[in-house]
């Protein structure tokens, strides 16, 4: 009786405890609200008062009016880059933490590899592009090599930096308890690891996106990218500024998804704890 | 019986070889609670490391009950200067990382994680994170952690270095009720004159780099070694002849 009450209590306050929070949270984004309210709003009287025309330059409502008007075109574009993103980025994650950890484990491995990141790394990738095609034709598979290539260097060097960046001492406290080197990897070393990879993870997403779209430029039949281009050759701006609008939404939940994960993964970390406002 | 044979630590430097420790020896007899006392960089925390065979010496060796260590030893419980926790557990789940990482039964070591944190006075704080907890709490998580295997052999290294000086006193005492009560071997390396002949039953006093062994003080207070025992004739007079032995080394200077 006393538990059941105790409970209901409990559930209760818990309640008003996510209340609490929601207005909170609504009233540390104000500014960014009105900032972000602010400009769209400019940015329609800007169009109307001096009749911009729409195919230089659509106004917030129209190009917000020609996502629906072209919702059909746009979904089914959407699904292709989405395809690509999602096998690209997944090929990514399944890849690049591995070889960061041999990089992080072996010196020789590291040095190997090296000259290759470093050249990788400042060959400007999209320059490659065109050669994807002439290798794998126009199909999704370019597509998807651009994606990862974009993203793949981002997440391997943060782990790396992540899985470095250990307290010595750590490895012999480890070893007063086991000889196990998969048991210090997997309960020390990785999960101290984390941080790092989830800042990486954000940047690669990001990256992920930007493949896709310019991988799409250089050959396509299908895809935001290749709408995007179609778009601009019929001057039809609005429809253009619809996919833009599309690719913005879908790099925010992209990047939403990731902080999800990070805040259900890694809730102890510094970046995560609920601090006293002033000392921030 | 722990056992330190001609001990001696080499270190290969930019410029040649740096000697770390020279010719050391002494034993650690069972359920013996042996303090080092040294100055800073004297070689102190090498010499755990190389009685728990985390390091190999450059010659001599150290033997466990008689037989040579070489290779990490499993019946120990380390305590380093640092507390060493993992900031993503919580305190228990701190405490209870020794037990997965030697394949223990995980109630045991629960119900024996649980009794140790009443014993250091943190109930309440199991489900807290290190970040929540002050410096004298998160060193008494890492004690409990280095002594839920209940190990026969504690190595600590500087534990309190990094305390402030009440909590440290508090801490020492505790120290002591808990190995009055459970009379494993401890050796605990320190730079405090007073903390060493208080914990000690025999004091190893080391010699600024490279580290030799300068004296043994055998320490033959009554115990538990409360305030009157600080204010006693035997403990000042102890404290006189070590200090003497700091200042004819050179490493006190009266003027």
């Amino acid at each position: 009786m006393k538990n059941e009450k105790a409970r209901a209590d409990g559930g209760q306050k818990s309640r008003q405890i996510r209340w609490l929070k929601f207005l909170n949270s609504l009233k540390e984004s104000m500014p960014s609200i009105f900032s972000v309210g602010g400009v769209i709003v400019f940015w329609e009287i800007l169009v109307r008062f001096f009749e911009i025309p729409s195919y230089i330059l659509p106004s917030p409502s129209e190009s917000v009016l020609a996502i629906v008007q072209y919702w059909s075109a746009i979904k089914s574009n959407m699904l292709t880059t989405l395809y690509e993103i999602g096998v690209g980025f997944g090929a990514t994650v399944i890849i690049s933490i591995p070889i960061a950890t041999l990089i992080s484990y072996s010196r020789v491995f590291e040095k190997t590899l090296y000259p290759f990141m470093v050249f990788l790394q400042l060959i400007p990738k999209v320059a490659i592009g065109p050669l994807f095609v002439v290798w794998f034709g126009f199909g999704s598979m370019p597509k998807i090599l651009m994606v990862f290539l974009l993203s793949f260097f981002p997440l391997l060097m943060d782990t790396v930096a992540g899985l470095k960046s250990l307290n010595g001492r750590l490895y012999y406290m480890a070893r007063t308890m086991s000889e196990s080197e998969w048991k210090f990897y997997w309960k020390i070393k990785l999960p101290n690891a984390l941080p790092s990879i989830f800042s990486g993870l954000k940047t690669s997403i990001s990256m992920a996106t930007v493949g896709a779209v310019v991988a799409e430029f250089l050959g396509s039949d299908s895809g935001l990218g290749y709408l995007l281009l179609r778009a601009n050759g019929d001057i039809n701006t609005k429809l253009l500024f619809a996919i833009l609008i599309v690719l913005c939404l879908m790099g925010m939940v992209f990047f939403e998804i990731v902080e999800l994960a990070e805040r259900k993964l890694i809730p102890w970390h510094v970046s995560q704890r609920v601090t006293d406002k002033k000392a921030r | 019986m722990l056992r330190f044979e001609h001990i001696g630590m080499k270190y290969k430097t930019l410029t040649g070889y740096t000697e770390a420790l020279i010719d050391v020896n002494f034993d650690i007899n069972d359920g013996e609670f042996v303090t080092v006392l040294g100055p800073s960089g004297c070689g102190k925390s090498t010499f755990l490391f190389i009685g728990t065979g985390l390091t190999q010496p450059t010659s001599g060796k150290v033997l466990l009950d008689g037989k040579e260590i070489t290779k990490p030893v499993k019946e120990v419980g380390f305590v380093f200067q640092d507390h060493l926790l993992l900031e993503w557990r919580t305190v228990l789940n701190n405490i209870m990382i020794q037990g997965e990482f030697r394949n223990l039964d995980k109630n045991i070591t629960k119900v024996k994680a649980m009794e140790l944190i009443r014993q250091v006075g943190l109930e309440g704080f199991e489900n807290k994170y290190p970040w929540e907890l002050s410096g004298g709490m998160q060193q008494r998580v890492s004690i409990c952690r280095a002594l839920v295997h209940e190990p026969q052999l504690l190595m600590m290294d500087e534990p309190y270095g990094a305390l402030d000086a009440l909590t440290r006193e508090q801490m020492r005492v505790d120290l002591e009720k808990m190995w009055m009560q459970k009379k494993n071997t401890i050796l605990f390396v320190t730079h405090d004159i007073d903390e060493a002949i208080l914990l000690a039953d025999k004091v190893v006093i080391l010699t600024p780099r490279p580290g030799r062994v300068k004296e043994i003080v055998p320490v033959d207070l009554p115990r538990p070694r409360n305030m009157a025992v600080k204010e006693s004739g035997e403990f000042l007079a102890l404290r006189k002849r070590i200090t003497e032995i700091f200042t004819e080394m050179g490493i006190l200077n009266e003027d």
